[in-house]
């Protein structure tokens, strides 16, 4: 029976394509995510001692800013390769990623999450509706933005930022700190 | 046996007692009884017409009526028409039979109205709040209320959210959330646990809310695509398509077979990227991760060809009213093409990877098990309720682009996590194979959209085959041309409560891989 499995596991990596030549995406890889990825690389070596580990909380996004940043972790983009992480505990984590405007309920649980975490910590806001609330800026059950309840060091826009723009955008802000 | 006949058949055999009966654009009929005969009214139409609760919602209507305007919608798909039975009750008193009890379906929507505007059911058998939390809301604050207003309030009563309790020798409560260990969306579960298997499951949401229904009134009839579109970022299109198709109906805008089918292109794009997503997801939930790294790639593959086609991974700001900013022109043709062929080509390799992967097919065969008569009565829709032997699919329960080129729904019996994988294994082929025919339809020029239609004041139903299941949108436009009340229902809404059912006999560790099968919205749930 193991073998069958082993098998059966060995031949689908063996007959399906993985690396991106043999997808047929080298002509589509952005030459751009790999300069821009070294240099982040560079910096997190120097200032994390190799790895920058982020713990994300969405606090009432519509998921689009969630799957983007999930989609910078994808054989594409694969953001891991350049020492960036993303935890699943807030006592592991070096920053905050935060996306949504800061509904009513997610408040205190934000601010939990935030406290959890050991020092010294950052905070990243993420998507236009992260920073002032957006276009949901004049619910009734948002906070409008997550500047009102935690510091917050850095933040990348757009609605949502494409995952490019993310590995840009924290590139720019670890360079400047 | 047409509509009609049915509907004199209530009033002869049934003796229900229509105060009016309306037909609107011809595939919406809205009975409207006396709140006395409202209950009486919806149950036999739930019976007769073998459909759940499709949308059930209130408008406040005070200022014009002095009273609240309920409307409890079904579906059926003989007729090809949707059922509002509707009732006025009096501002002061606010108060009316619950449906929960014979049509359980109804359950949630009644205790969305209750939170919103303060209308009571008698006989409710659950009267807890859904999305306005007690830690964080005014107990007496009602804001779908037209006179509601945003004031910050220091002092709230101090109340507390009852889980449902199960007692009992060595049972043990497992609290998850809202914060979960992953990129995900916050939400709270609560498993109750005897040794291994779960015995209950409660699922308590709502910590996304930010109250868009409410965001959307007064709100201009263009600019408000917008929010549709950032209600659940990954069924943008869905969403814009639902409520762009109302506000059509409304201002008698005739959409095109090059429209529709353009549109639809755009819908099946959306289906299979989240199919792929969601493929990867289950591999990826029981360790799986090569094939879960393929699907990742795939998923890419589309949201660039999204942004190649119509410049936007997410399909957003493509629809208008009475257009799309998507115009397939030769060249769009041949990349659509070319990137079908090897979407195709990933996807069968997925596809045999994982059902000739034994362990895998162990981990799914069997595990989360959703029965019909469970689907049936919580009113579950769209991919799961296919999965479950319910053959419902609004793309061949009403005719149009679809229908035209016999689009085939896909059905499995099991209701299983595997019958879930299969069903999109299903759909994401017959998405290629229609993309491929709508792109032969011959779209002519005179698709552009000349001067900005022209508003009218009227409400219309606007409904969508979603990749999760149907997505509904309830508008009414008033004088000025502004939104005055948009209802919103994205498929999650009924499909949680599966979800805390499929579950149970089940162990924790399955957990993530049902949740997974299912792939529900949070933000769309909580609105
Ligand atoms: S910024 Fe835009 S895309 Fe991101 S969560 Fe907010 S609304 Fe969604």
């Amino acid at each position: 029976m193991l073998h069958i499995i082993k098998n059966r596991l060995l031949k689908g990596i063996v007959t399906t394509p993985i690396d991106l030549k043999s997808l047929g995406k080298e002509n589509l890889v952005d030459w751009r995510v790999e300069t821009v990825g070294l240099e982040l690389k560079k910096i997190i070596r120097k200032k994390f001692c190799r790895s920058l580990h982020i713990r994300e909380v969405d606090t009432g996004s519509c998921g689009a800013c969630e799957s983007e940043i999930i989609a910078t972790t994808n054989p594409f983009y694969d953001i891991q390769r350049f020492g960036i992480n993303f935890v699943a505990s807030p006592r592991h984590a070096d920053a905050l990623l935060v996306t949504g405007p800061v509904s009513k309920n997610m408040a205190l649980a934000l601010k939990k999450t935030y406290d959890a975490m050991p020092e010294p910590k950052f905070v990243i806001t993420l998507g236009d509706c992260a920073l002032n609330g957006g276009i949901f800026k004049d619910a009734y059950y948002v906070e409008k933005g997550v500047k009102n309840i935690l510091p917050v060091a850095c933040h990348v826009p757009g609605c949502p930022p494409e995952p490019f723009e993310i590995i840009q955008a924290l590139l720019a802000f670890l360079k400047k700190s | 046996m047409d509509y009609k006949t049915f509907l004199q058949e209530l009033q002869d055999r049934h003796a229900l007692i229509f105060l009016s009966v309306a037909e609107n654009y011809n595939d919406e009929i809205y009975l409207s009884v006396r709140s006395d005969d409202f209950k009486k009214t919806c149950v036999c139409l739930h019976k007769l017409l073998h459909s759940p609760v499709a949308v059930f919602f209130a408008q406040d209507s005070r200022r014009e009526k002095n009273a609240f305007v309920i409307y409890c919608t079904f579906m059926s798909a003989k007729y090809k028409k949707w059922f509002f039975v509707s009732t006025e009750i009096a501002a002061d008193k606010a108060i009316l039979d619950s449906l929960a009890r014979e049509i359980y379906s109804s359950s949630l929507f009644e205790r969305e109205v209750r939170e919103m505007f303060g209308i009571e059911f008698s006989g409710s058998p659950d009267a807890r709040s859904l999305r306005l939390h007690e830690e964080v809301w005014p107990r007496r604050s009602f804001p779908l209320r037209k006179d509601f207003q945003n004031k910050p309030t220091k002092d709230i009563e101090k109340a507390e959210y009852n889980f449902n309790k199960v007692d009992g020798e060595g049972i043990l409560e497992v609290p998850v959330g809202p914060v979960h260990a992953g990129i995900i969306a916050p939400g709270h579960f609560r498993f109750s646990v005897a040794g291994e298997p779960i015995i209950n499951l409660e699922i308590r949401l709502g910590f996304k809310h930010k109250g868009i229904e409410k965001l959307f009134e007064g709100k201009n009839v263009f600019e408000a695509i917008k929010i549709s579109e950032r209600i659940s970022g990954d069924s943008s299109f869905a969403h814009s398509l639902a409520y762009t198709q109302a506000i059509e109906k409304i201002c008698g805008i005739i959409v095109t077979e090059s429209l529709s089918a353009q549109r639809a292109i755009c819908l099946e794009l959306e289906r299979m990227y989240n199919h792929a997503n969601d493929m990867g997801g289950i591999a990826l939930d029981v360790g799986f991760s090569f094939p879960a790294a393929l699907a990742s790639l795939i998923k890419e593959e589309i949201l660039q060809l999204n942004e190649k086609l119509t410049g936007s991974r997410f399909l957003r700001g493509v629809n208008e009213v009475g257009t799309t900013r998507l115009k397939l022109d030769e060249g769009k043709k041949k990349v659509l093409l070319a990137a079908l062929k090897k979407i195709s080509k990933d996807f069968g390799e997925i596809k045999k990877i994982l059902l000739s992967s034994a362990s895998f097919m162990d981990r799914v065969d069997g595990t989360g098990v959703l029965k019909k008569k469970t689907a049936e009565d919580f009113g579950v829709v769209g991919l799961a309720a296919r999965a479950s032997g319910i053959a419902a699919d609004l793309r061949k329960d009403f005719s149009g682009i679809y229908t035209q080129f016999n689009f085939n729904p896909a059905k499995e019996a099991t209701g299983d996590v595997l019958a879930r994988l299969n069903i999109r294994i299903f759909e994401v082929e017959e998405s290629i194979r229609l993309i491929e025919e709508f792109i032969n339809i011959h779209h002519t020029a005179s698709d552009k959209r000349l001067t900005q239609p022209e508003l009218k004041e009227g409400f219309a139903l606007g409904y969508v085959e979603a990749w999760r299941g149907p997505v509904l949108y309830w508008i009414k436009i008033d004088e000025n041309g502004l939104i005055e009340r948009c209802k919103v229902v994205d498929p999650s809404f009924h499909n949680w409560q599966g979800l805390s059912y499929c579950v149970l006999g089940d162990i924790i560790p399955d957990f993530p891989l049902c949740n997974k099968s299912f792939d529900l919205s949070y933000s769309g749930n909580d609105l």
